[in-house]
């Protein structure tokens, strides 16, 4: 396990004040907050942080803290010391935050009895408690939106071992992604979020749903958009052309005299559901390089057949 | 040994869904009074005119549960949380 350098995290001194300790998380808290962050990595960041001032806001655990982390680095491989115990007073156990949870192996090596304690009842505080609810975003494949999945995902979850500490576990979960889901949807698994203690029963896991990029798919809601390109001759004469879509490729009809940006409308072939989303084509016109002088020359040809000003409406 | 895989199936939150006062505090723990005075406080805006009528859809779950982690997170009273929740989803809007 490595060091963890909490006064680090927090940007903070080894002599910083309760007071200063108390500014620096909220100031952090605002800037890491999952619900609210537009960084990277917040939810990381949070519940580093949230460790970090577990520790440090609390007198006790900052003192022990202090004495055994006495000359190491961040990151360095850290072991504790063999006659390490810390003891938590009557009213101690961690509450941790609300979003994230799971604290770190080197905050569990450290300060990890408390649920035991807790939960033997030798302090009695604790006697029980409902699990918090966990939030995760998956992302997940459109084709496996269109047709139904299920997908294999992760989670970090705090659980009891053998002896009754608090250990990080990663868990993993075969859920079922329902055919037609949309994006910024959410799947509530009943039961399934972080265990409670003492009797009280697990919390809920809620999916939020993202669509990983797509090679030339873009869904918005259950509609699907593609940008399909065309040769000139297909635009200007029609045609009809073969257009990926999520059930398959099928035939679409381009009209003659159709513009760069014409958008074509395939009813029903976007996400399944009541009603089913459309795909939405926009033809992209693209013209063959002129390389050889014959292509030259045709190209030349149509200059003179078919003169036009595609700026006129700007006036110039 | 073959490994038997377990398939979770959970509840999709679809937005043609209501709840009731009585079903949102138990799909969130929390007290029909909190709720009232989220309501109070514009975090929540039901459908229906009377606490016994109210229906409540996905999308106020999910502004319930981010305005309690903003409270026992960040400490942000109610007014705060309804202020933020507006601000976040207007950020949304001019994304898209």
């Amino acid at each position: 396990m490595e060091y963890k350098d909490y006064y680090k995290i927090m940007g903070l001194s080894k002599d910083a004040t309760p007071d200063e300790i108390k500014r620096a998380y909220r100031k952090l808290a605002r800037k890491y907050h999952p619900d609210v962050s537009k960084e990277a990595n917040a939810e990381a960041k949070f519940k580093e942080l949230g460790e970090a001032y577990e520790v440090l806001k609390d007198p006790k655990k900052r003192a022990a803290y202090d004495q055994v982390g006495r000359g190491w680095q961040e990151g360095q491989p850290f072991t504790p010391p063999p006659d390490w115990g810390f003891d938590f007073g009557a009213d101690q156990g961690f509450a941790g935050t609300q979003t994230g949870g799971g604290f770190s192996d080197f905050f569990e090596a450290l300060f990890g009895g408390g649920f035991r304690r807790g939960r033997d009842g030798a302090y009695g505080r604790q006697t029980q408690a409902q699990g918090s609810d966990q939030q995760a975003r998956i992302q997940i494949d459109l084709e496996d939106a269109y047709r139904g999945a299920v997908s294999l995902i992760s989670l970090n979850v705090p659980q009891m071992d053998s002896q009754g500490r608090m250990v990080s576990n990663v868990r993993t979960l075969n859920v079922k992604i329902p055919k037609g889901i949309k994006a910024g949807q959410r799947i509530r698994l009943a039961g399934q979020g972080m265990p409670g203690f003492g009797g009280g029963g697990n919390g809920d896991l809620y999916l939020e749903i993202e669509f990983k990029p797509h090679r030339y798919f873009r869904a918005e809601g259950r509609d699907i958009h593609l940008e399909l390109p065309v040769t000139p001759w297909e635009a200007a004469l029609g045609a009809t052309v073969p257009v990926p879509t999520l059930g398959g490729t099928v035939e679409l009809k381009i009209p003659a005299g159709s513009q760069a940006g014409k958008q074509l409308r395939l009813k029903g072939r976007g996400l399944p559901g009541a009603p089913a989303g459309d795909q939405y084509v926009a033809l992209k016109i693209v013209t063959p390089s002129a390389r050889t002088d014959e292509a030259k020359a045709l190209y030349e040809q149509m200059a003179k057949v078919m003169p036009m000003n595609p700026r006129a409406a700007m006036g110039v | 040994m073959k490994k038997e895989i377990v398939v979770i199936s959970g509840t999709v939150l679809d937005e043609s869904m209501r709840f009731t006062l009585v079903e949102l505090c138990d799909f969130t723990k929390i007290s029909p009074e909190r709720v009232i005075e989220m309501v109070e406080e514009g975090v929540l805006e039901p459908e229906g005119s009377s606490v016994y009528t109210w229906r409540f859809d996905t999308h106020a779950l999910k502004r319930l549960q981010i305005a309690l982690r903003l409270q026992q997170d960040l400490d942000i009273n109610l007014p705060g949380s309804a202020l933020i929740l507006d601000l976040l989803e207007e950020m949304e809007r001019l994304k898209r």
